[in-house]
């Protein structure tokens, strides 16, 4: 398999991602497509790792990227419940998730 | 055309129609189904690429976790009808016009690098395999590893303190 493809996925999975940043008014929708678009990120990063791995005979750069990948999950994990919990917050102070009521800041 | 070629094919229609669908619905459960879809199929491109340990991982910790987390919360907050009111559209025009200027820009500037040329290494190398992974994980990046899990902690401070509140 080219490196190509790989690319062209993983960049078209995160412009997915960014369009529906764009578009979509649900906080919620929103948040799912930031994981999205980290997702798309994983998968260029292991494919680059195994292009890597295919290109000399030292895996050890492989390795780190693939690493590199869980530490991302990780992140995305605590970020996940962070934000969560404050779009919770937020429903229960205005009552909803649209993002056009969220734009103050303060209430 | 061998196996793995159709593989990854089948593989890439299922991630971006998914994908497309998790933009596209109104209903925001049917959009976390759909992100589930997408993300076994990223697992399957794992498995195809031998990264087992990191499918695993993404099967477990996203379609399994963050996933039904997202499904509580919606749920809870009893969002499971479409409320979202469709108000403008040119300006849903103007995202996707944003969106597919910016896919592009970007494959028009990654098209003539000169990795692009280079073969994936596909369904062998055993640089993904947990035996590896854990023996980097543990020595060359077992500092990061601990910084991690205070990240964890704090995380789960910040939500049960915001939570309370």
């Amino acid at each position: 398999m080219p490196i190509n493809y790989y690319i062209v996925l993983a960049l078209s999975l995160f412009s997915i991602g960014i369009v529906g940043v764009l578009t979509r008014r649900n906080a919620i929708i929103v948040f799912m497509c930031i994981e999205l678009m980290l997702n798309s990120v994983n998968l260029l990063l292991v494919a680059f790792s195994k292009m890597q791995a295919a290109q000399d005979a030292v895996q050890v750069a492989a390795a780190d990227g693939q690493l590199f990948v869980f530490f991302i999950m990780v992140v995305a994990a605590a970020e996940v419940s962070v934000g969560l919990a404050i779009i919770v917050m937020m429903y229960r102070n205005i009552h909803s998730v649209d993002i056009n009521f969220l734009n103050r800041l303060k209430h | 055309m061998g196996i793995t070629q159709i593989l990854f094919w089948i593989l890439t229609v299922a991630a971006l129609f998914s994908a497309i669908m998790v933009v596209s619905s109104k209903n925001p459960v049917h959009s976390v189904l759909w992100l589930v879809a997408t993300f076994f199929a990223i697992s399957g491109h794992y498995i195809l690429l031998n990264a087992q340990f990191l499918a695993i991982v993404n099967i477990i910790v996203y379609a399994g976790a963050i996933m039904v987390l997202f499904l509580f919360v919606i749920m809870l907050m009893n969002l499971n009808k479409s409320t979202e009111p469709v108000k403008n559209r040119w300006l849903q025009i103007i995202g996707i016009l944003s969106g597919g200027c910016l896919l592009l820009v970007l494959v028009a500037a990654l098209r003539n690098t000169e990795v692009s040329k280079n073969i994936v290494e596909v369904s062998t190398g055993d640089a993904g395999l947990i035996k590896n992974l854990g023996r980097e994980l543990f020595t060359t990046f077992v500092v990061p590893f601990e910084i991690s899990s205070i990240l964890f902690l704090s995380a789960m401070v910040g939500a049960v303190v915001i939570g309370k509140k």
